[in-house]
């Protein structure tokens, strides 16, 4: 189709009229152009329209890299509809790019036939020329199999800021809201909410709220009175929701909600202990936001002290929390054996990212598993837990901290980047249905000994430092059983190691049995994941189901310990194919633990799987069977 | 209430099993003694400690006691005083514990004036791990790791300690039964972070590293014993007098034969530079300065995070409202 003049798309017999169940737009720009506010606008906008929605913000470790290059590109991408959203979606049907660097870097996912929105005006040679682009892409065939439109939206965000009396600066700055109001002009969106966020959130620039304004409204009469773009891909589908009250929530937002629910049910204060890192710092921004309600925070002057603060926190009687990611994490490891040697509750937070060592901070990867399964000097076990989705994460958060209080033990954590950052709807739960996970500290001296134990959970008791008559004194060498005293016995050690073994494989009691996620009991195949791969493998496998094949998902909460009837329910299909993001982690977990053959679906790029890759691994291993048998 | 306690109100049931002669029994006995006539109620003080020698303490002291990993008992405390501010929280260590896998945390602890007890029990060389030189070993100190001498330099803790923003900076030795429980004493009532740096004999790897400073004889030669208010002066006769140069920070002796007591500085806990300069006395016939170099108190990390961020429990009311905060929608 090529390149055409603004507001002039010539879509006759181009494309399917007809409603998408969903739509996938995705805003690429510089760093500084604020894609991300504009996703996160745009996002709150089609909740509010009633579409399911996943996002994916995709942005690069330079906080402002040099201006129009391609690896200070920053993307959102969003995919919106119904009647269920599962991921933010394989391929582009809008790109709406800022710069060359955006298209050049962004392009190759936009769907053929697909939309691209360009702001003309940043089609300069030096940015041609810092883009790598030696011929525009306007004037080749590089755009040839989609449908341009070309808008000099700098230029007319300008023209329609300029009557506010803003500075060229703020106007520039505001060019994000022009392409935010035409996109809602395009989707039939209402401008109230964000006129309101707008208002708000500037409310002491004044200045800055106005010129936003005026672009916001300006984007929106430009797509109205060129009437461009709306018929282009169509409406997509409202979601099927269950009856509730709705929020959009990010990963990082839910599990701090998770936390202060944690304090909450709990009726003891948690202690959140924190080093900045990347992608786990909000975390930290999130729970210092609540200003000591229900939950301190510390930011430490290293991850070792944010570790051992949060294990001090604990023995001090409240709920210890420490959060990072992966070389973070790394540092933890001694003081996470001190904390399963003395027995004291911890729930620790792992915000995955691509590694090894610095590695890509800002891109998602599921590579600490074994660190978080096996990542520690000597014998010490401890439970590691994996939310699915954003959303999950709230569910997630109070559980650990349940586990971590009942047991007296560390819990992991394992989310990743694209799981803290992305968002989507979620029922918010009535709080008069959450758990009570109050500990019973002890106070009773009769008979007291640190080291005796729950008959059921095999837990210790957990004492307050302040409680009269029971000091005692914990440590890292290996104690006596029940006394607690120091022991070098022999066979004390064993009955220790056993016992720290046990208690948490015990914990597998209070977990409802798994189940499958989507499809047959018995089949075909059984696509395996834990984390954030869910949404794709989902996906993946109910549109083999629509094809008529014997597949089904099975998705892990609990890795240590796995959750009960797993080893029977894998038995049941022809072959377990597991998908990580990492080079076979969790495959070679189920391997050893149940000694089945098990095989891999990797992927180490940074990038979250593409439901196109997971159905493709899923037939392949059909065909391999087929192929054997004929 | 209010019941007099004695040190064995202090003492557990465990053997103390430091080796025969060594300079912690005495601070043990100071610290049990002290504890004692401080008052508070042993299941209100917690002891923290990482890994060494020094860091047996919390077995022989008690009271709630955690012994952790090398170097973090700084941190491990901070945490305790997070859950619970009222604890008195007390933390030994050793010069490689404090000043070397743990000088993070301990510069950390005493910049954030966090509300601890800090003992720094320095004997200037590795005694667990069999007689490696430490970070305040002196130059040219010969041991399993250094058979030809040392050549780094030592650390001086008392001067990390100032330059770390610490408010309360102390140093006695461990036999000095006279004057280590005043310090602790001391120590133990100022808010906000206290390091008391206790010269500590290692009668195994480093007999009489500190000689000199242990009996109380030899002591007044070689050290002097500041007081806030008092004359600076020393030696058995208080006939030797120190001054306060400040054009260039450093302590210099009286005139020979002149008045001490008349020629000599005063001690001014809240003066920093003269802080720095006791802390430095190096060389020739300079005592090494005992005694509270430093105190000039300002709100502890507690207080004033609980004056911004005053803590309250989350009522079931207020997690509702934090769950539908920002944009909500009904779904019918």
């Amino acid at each position: 189709m090529g390149s055409q003049a603004a507001a002039a798309i010539d879509d006759q017999g181009s494309h399917d009229q007809a409603a998408p169940e969903r739509v996938v737009v995705r805003f690429a720009g510089d760093s500084g152009d604020g894609v991300q506010v504009l996703g996160a606008e745009f996002a709150k906008s089609a909740a509010l329209s009633g579409h399911d929605l996943i996002t994916f913000p995709d942005f690069p470790a330079e906080i402002r890299a040099p201006v129009g290059t391609t690896f200070g590109v920053s993307a959102f991408q969003i995919q919106f509809g119904g009647p269920k959203v599962l991921t933010p979606g394989d391929a582009v049907d809008v790109l709406i790019s800022f710069n060359p660097a955006a298209l050049k870097t962004n392009l190759a996912d936009l769907r053929d036939g697909g939309l691209v929105i360009l702001d003309e005006g940043a089609f300069t040679k030096r940015n041609l020329a810092k883009a790598g682009y030696e011929v525009s892409p306007l004037e080749d065939d590089t755009l040839a199999t989609y449908q341009v439109l070309k808008i000099d939206i700098a230029r007319r965000c300008g023209e329609a800021v300029a009557d506010t009396g803003a500075s060229k600066k703020v106007a520039d700055r505001a060019k994000n809201f022009w392409a935010l109001g035409l996109t809602f002009w395009m989707f039939g969106r209402k401008r109230a909410e964000t006129q309101k966020w707008i208002t708000e959130k500037f409310a002491r620039i004044p200045e800055v709220a106005a010129a936003n304004l005026a672009a916001l409204n300006a984007g929106h009469a430009f797509g109205e009175t060129m009437e461009i773009g709306r018929d282009v891909v169509g409406q997509p589908l409202e979601a099927s929701f269950a009856p509730g009250t709705y929020r959009s929530i990010t990963g990082i937002d839910a599990m701090a909600k998770g936390l202060a629910a944690a304090a909450c049910c709990a009726g003891i204060k948690v202690a959140y202990c924190s080093y900045p890192i990347t992608p786990a710092s909000g975390l930290l921004h999130a729970l210092a936001a609540l200003r000591s309600k229900g939950i301190v925070t510390f930011q430490a002057e290293d991850e070792i002290a944010a570790a051992t603060a949060a294990i001090g926190a604990s023995y001090g009687g409240a709920l210890g929390v420490t959060g990072s990611s992966g070389p973070g994490i790394a540092l933890k490891s001694e003081a996470l054996s001190l904390a399963v040697s003395t027995e004291l509750p911890l729930v620790v937070v792992n915000v995955q990212r691509a590694g090894p060592s610095t590695g890509m901070p800002t891109k998602a990867e599921q590579a600490d598993l074994s660190m978080a399964l096996y990542g520690r000097h000597g014998e010490a076990p401890i439970a590691v837990l994996a939310p699915a989705t954003p959303a999950e994460c709230f569910q997630t958060m109070l559980d650990a901290a349940a586990i971590a209080i009942r047991y007296m033990t560390p819990v992991m954590v394992l989310a990743d980047g694209y799981i803290a950052n992305a968002a989507e709807p979620w029922r918010i739960p009535d709080v008069a249905d959450l758990p009570d996970i109050a500990p019973d500290f002890r106070v009773d001296p009769e008979n007291f000994q640190p080291f005796t134990r729950d008959e059921k959970t095999l837990a210790r008791p957990w004492v307050r430092p302040g409680t009269p008559e029971l000091q005692h004194r914990i440590g890292g060498i290996e104690k006596a059983d029940g006394s607690g005293h120091i022991s070098y016995d022999p066979d004390n050690h064993q009955t220790m190691t056993d016992l720290r073994t046990e208690k948490i494989a015990r914990i597998a009691e209070m977990l409802p049995p798994i189940k499958v996620e989507r499809g047959v009991e018995r089949g075909r195949v059984a696509i395996v994941g834990w984390g954030s791969t869910y949404g794709a493998l989902n996906a993946a496998v109910k549109e083999l189901l629509d094809e008529g094949l014997e597949v089904a998902h099975i998705h892990l909460r609990h890795i240590s310990p796995l959750a009960p009837g797993l080893e029977d329910l894998l038995r049941g299909f022809d072959h377990v194919l597991v998908a990580e993001m990492n080079s076979g982690q969790l495959c070679r977990l189920l391997r050893s633990e149940f000694l089945i053959p098990a095989e891999g679906v990797n992927q180490m790029t940074g990038k979250p799987f593409k439901v196109a890759t997971v159905k493709a691994a899923i037939r392949a291993a059909i065909n391999k069977t087929e192929g054997g048998a004929s | 209430m209010n019941q007099v306690l004695t040190a064995k109100d202090f003492t557990t049931d465990q053997e103390v099993r430091w080796c025969p002669g060594c300079g912690d029994y005495a601070i043990l006995k100071s610290v049990r003694a002290t504890l004692a006539k401080i008052g508070r109620p042993p299941h209100e003080v917690v002891f923290v400690s990482g890994i060494g020698c020094a860091a047996r303490f919390p077995y022989y002291v008690d009271s709630y006691g955690f012994h952790t990993i090398h170097g973090r008992a700084p941190a491990v405390a901070t945490g305790v005083k997070l859950a619970n501010p009222n604890l008195d929280v007390w933390v030994v260590g050793g010069d490689g514990d404090f000043l070397s896998i743990g000088g993070n945390h301990l510069l950390h602890a005493l910049r954030r004036n966090m509300d601890l007890n800090l003992l720094l029990l320095n004997n200037a060389i590795y005694g667990l791990t069999k007689g490696q030189y430490s970070p305040t070993s002196s130059v040219g100190t010969r041991s399993p790791s250094t058979p030809g001498g040392s050549v780094d330099r030592p650390v001086n803790a008392a001067l990390m300690a100032l330059g770390a923003g610490a408010r309360f900076v102390a140093r006695s030795a461990d036999t000095l039964l006279d004057h280590l429980p005043e310090v602790l004493t001391r120590a133990q009532a100022h808010k906000g972070a206290s390091l008391v740096e206790i010269f500590q004999n290692c009668i195994v790897y480093n007999d009489a590293v500190w000689a000199g400073m242990a009996t109380k004889a030899e002591s007044f030669e070689k050290t002097v014993r500041v007081a806030h208010g008092e004359p600076l002066v020393f030696g058995k006769e208080r006939d030797k007098g120190l001054v306060f140069d400040s054009r260039n920070g450093r302590m210099e002796l009286t005139e020979a034969g002149g008045d001490a007591e008349k020629l000599a500085s005063i001690h001014d806990e809240t003066n920093w530079a003269l802080a720095c300069a006791l802390s430095t006395m190096e060389g020739g016939d300079l005592p090494t300065a005992l005694g509270v170099l430093y105190c000039d108190p300002v709100n502890d990390y507690g207080s004033d995070q609980e004056a911004r961020n005053h803590f309250t429990t989350l009522s079931r009311d207020e997690l509702s409202a934090l769950l539908h905060d920002g944009g909500t929608w009904e779904v019918e």
